[in-house]
């Protein structure tokens, strides 16, 4: 009995990150309040600023460094934007990474609350916050897909898996890269958000960028030669295709052909 | 006209009286006896289809510079081995189908061992006069593993040489015969010398393939001479007595029929469904990575014990003694390979039944057997879960720390609970049959 107990415990144990993650606190509200912060773009994005990121980054972004309860009980934290630029503001915002939940979670892609002229407006509020880099135009058509499959390999892969299906490391969930627009792979690699290294462009210059983006793109939809896909992850989708498809059909054959004699 | 030709044969080989013999031999009916068989076949469809991979592979490590088909790796550096792999991928002909289909062969093939293991198992099938038979089983589930993990390792792809790695990592971590056992093997240090891969290559396309085929005639003739094992199902079947279907006409159509199906879907899983996609991965160069590497799902479970055993090294006078790789590596396999492979002594130790046995067991008939049967495979199977918990934190989100701690209780305490769990059950089973049994005997009493 109590080790029944036991393992309910532990399944519960198990269990309860997952149920928690999806309860935490809904996203805030968009409040315009025009007016207050002068007219125009950043005008307009000052607002939506003060309704739904001041919160964490504290007010013109001069940061919040440490923790604290914020309206709606949501702890408020988060590192400053000042100087950040237009790139990591377009970047965070388009790809649903912000407004975070809760500032000690990992950010990761969710869907885009605000329209696109409201992300504008933030965008050129965050960029007039301090001089930083613009949003950047990769040209991944002028790139090599075979030089960006070895800039892959070298820099990305070890994280992101050498066709960009993600994984895990220590402390991160390592995003896969389907979704990730050009625009977005140009910004990530400057930014180099959460766990990520920044990669400047002595590291790596905007003409190798471009084949990196290149190569992301084709592993998006690489060369399929030899049937379906099944997810490019290699052993993993490949034990379950052995035994659910092959092994199974094997086994209900010999249970047809065992079955035949009796009569 | 066929008269002729066997008279013409048994006139030069004297087999008649042998030939007439195994027609009348008699194949026991029940469809879990097929498992074996194909296996069997499987290991036919892999010798051929590796014979014709053999034509187009180069086992040599000499680097080049690739300019073929697959522009995504134009002007790569690459070993001649994986070039020659990428070539018969997108240049020979049916080389992918046969690939693939070579590579599929393997995944299924250990998996219908393990399937044909577990049958004979769970219904006594290796005790006496079998067990020798079983060990020799257990033998080539063996070799069919190390046999996938050289193939896996030839292709000189990132996975390969990152399966290597670990495969080096874990040699070494042998206590006092790692280090020579490694140099030996590999010839220097990691990645090993030129000869490294040559080695491979033969040990995978001869040595054990020869083993492999040798044990399994010893196993067959075994099995044969021994004859089959039964269930009783009918009075007509006893320890003395095969009840069963002949060579001919009985059996021979249906092995036909299972060998035709077995080659038939492993053709058209090589021809539909990709497997091992080497030109994504990419060739390996030392220091190269991707994340998710993983082994062919039957070395999965090494993986996850790798993963599940706590980081310490055994240090003694700041000498590392027993580094980590060597308890979910090596020690965790020899465990289970050992009590697996010795069972039917165990067993006829701890109950003292040295009788022969041509009757088999139903998995209830033996509550204890069959719970200590679950609880081996629900541990091997946690562990081998274990090793994919990356993927699972990536798609689930399940935490991964919090999995491995889940997992390091579970392999504990899931075995225990399946050994009671299963042994009620079977018990249960037995004395419902029995007041069954015991009402239909005073229904029919009372019918007289
Ligand atoms: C719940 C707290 C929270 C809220 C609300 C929030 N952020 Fe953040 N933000 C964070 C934290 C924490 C980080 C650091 C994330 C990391 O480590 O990757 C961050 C990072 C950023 C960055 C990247 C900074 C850099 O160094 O490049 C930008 C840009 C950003 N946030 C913009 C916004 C905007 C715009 C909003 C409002 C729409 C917003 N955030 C709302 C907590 C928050
Ligand atoms: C140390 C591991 C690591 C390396 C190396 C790394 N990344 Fe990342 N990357 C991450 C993590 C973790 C995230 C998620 C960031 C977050 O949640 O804020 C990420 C996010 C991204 C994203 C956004 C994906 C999305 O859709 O949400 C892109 C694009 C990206 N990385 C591209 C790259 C490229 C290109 C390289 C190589 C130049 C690279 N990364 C190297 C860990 C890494």
């Amino acid at each position: 009995m109590t080790r029944v107990a036991l393992t309910l415990l532990v399944l519960v144990a198990l269990a309860a990150p997952a149920a928690l993650a999806d309860s935490g606190p809904p996203r805030q509200g968009v409040v315009i309040d025009p007016g207050q912060h002068g007219a125009g773009l950043v005008g307009e994005g000052a607002s939506l600023y003060a309704a739904n990121c001041a919160s964490c980054h504290g007010p013109h972004g001069v940061g919040v460094l440490k923790a604290r309860r914020g309206a709606g009980d949501v702890p408020g934290q988060g590192p400053p934007l000042l100087g950040v630029g237009a790139l990591s503001a377009d970047f965070y915002l388009r790809t649903g990474y912000m407004p975070l939940e809760n500032p000690s979670q990992q950010p990761s892609r969710s869907r885009v609350l605000f329209p696109e002229e409201e992300i504008r407006a933030m965008v050129a509020y965050v960029a007039s916050l301090g001089e930083g880099p613009g949003i950047p135009r990769p040209q991944p058509q002028k790139g090599s897909v075979a030089a960006g499959n070895t800039l892959f390999l070298q820099n990305c892969a070890g994280c992101h898996q050498i066709v960009g299906a993600g994984g895990y490391v220590t402390g991160a969930r390592v995003p896969p890269l389907e979704e990730a627009t050009d625009r977005q792979i140009a910004e990530a690699v400057r930014i180099g958000p959460y766990l990520m290294p920044h990669f400047s462009e002595q590291r790596l210059t905007n003409t190798q960028l471009n084949s990196l983006i290149a190569y992301v793109d084709y592993a998006k939809h690489p060369d399929d030669a030899g049937g379906w896909s099944i997810g490019h992850l290699g052993p993993w989708p490949e034990g379950l295709v052995a035994w659910l498809i092959a092994t199974s059909a094997l086994v209900a054959t010999c249970i047809v052909i065992g079955k035949r004699l009796k009569a | 006209m066929i008269r002729g030709v066997v008279r013409y044969v048994d006139e030069r080989t004297g087999g008649a009286p042998f030939v007439r013999k195994a027609l009348r031999y008699v194949f026991p009916d029940h469809w879990s006896f097929l498992l074996g068989e194909v296996a069997l076949y499987l290991f036919m469809l892999l010798v051929a289809t590796g014979t014709y991979l053999t034509f187009f592979f180069d086992d040599s490590v000499t680097p080049t510079t690739y300019y073929g088909t697959y522009a995504p790796l134009d002007g790569a550096q690459m070993s001649h081995a994986y070039q020659s792999v990428l070539h018969i991928s997108f240049a020979v002909k049916a080389g992918l189908l046969i690939r693939q289909t070579h590579h599929w062969a393997a995944d299924v093939f250990v998996a219908t061992i393990v399937l044909h293991l577990m049958r004979v198992f769970f219904t006594g099938a290796f005790r006496k006069p079998r067990d020798l038979t079983y060990l020799l089983g257990v033998a080539m589930l063996g070799l069919a593993l190390l046999e996938g993990f050289l193939g896996y390792s030839l292709v000189d792809d990132l996975l390969s040489g990152m399966g290597l790695a670990i495969g080096y990592s874990v040699a070494l971590s042998i206590p006092l015969v790692g280090a020579p056992l490694a140099t030996l093997l590999w010839g220097g240090p990691f990645p090993g010398s030129a000869s490294f891969l040559p080695r491979l290559y033969i040990a995978h396309v001869l040595i054990i393939p020869i083993l492999i085929g040798a044990i399994l005639t010893l196993h067959l003739a075994l099995v044969a001479s021994r004859h089959h094992t039964q269930f009783k199902r009918t009075p007509r079947e006893t320890e003395r007595r095969v009840v069963g279907v002949p060579t001919f006409p009985g059996q021979v159509p249906r092995s036909l029929g299972l060998l035709c199906a077995t080659w038939g879907v492993l053709f058209l899983l090589g021809g539909l469904v990709q497997v091992n996609p080497v030109w994504l991965w990419g060739p390996f160069h030392v220091g190269d990575a991707t994340n998710g590497a993983q082994p062919d799902w039957y070395l999965g479970w090494l993986i996850g014990a790798l993963r599940l055993v706590p980081s310490f090294d055994v240090v003694i006078g700041g000498y590392t003694v027993v580094p980590n790789p060597f308890w979910g590596g090596a020690l965790f396999p020899l465990v289970v390979f050992s009590i697996v492979g010795l069972w039917p002594w165990l067993e006829r130790k701890v109950t003292g039944d040295d009788a022969f046995h041509n009757l088999l067991d139903r998995p209830r008939d033996n509550p204890s057997r069959t719970g200590a049967g679950m609880a081996l495979f629900v541990w091997v199977f946690l562990v081998f879960l274990a090793g994919s918990a990356d993927r699972v934190y990536v798609w689930l989100g399940l935490s991964y720390s919090h999995q491995i701690w889940g997992y390091r209780v579970l392999v504990i305490v899931a075995p225990v609970l399946a050994f009671f769990i299963t042994r009620r059950v079977c018990r249960e089973l037995l004395a419902g049959e029995r007041a069954a049994l015991v009402r239909t005997t005073a229904e029919d009493a009372s019918h007289v």
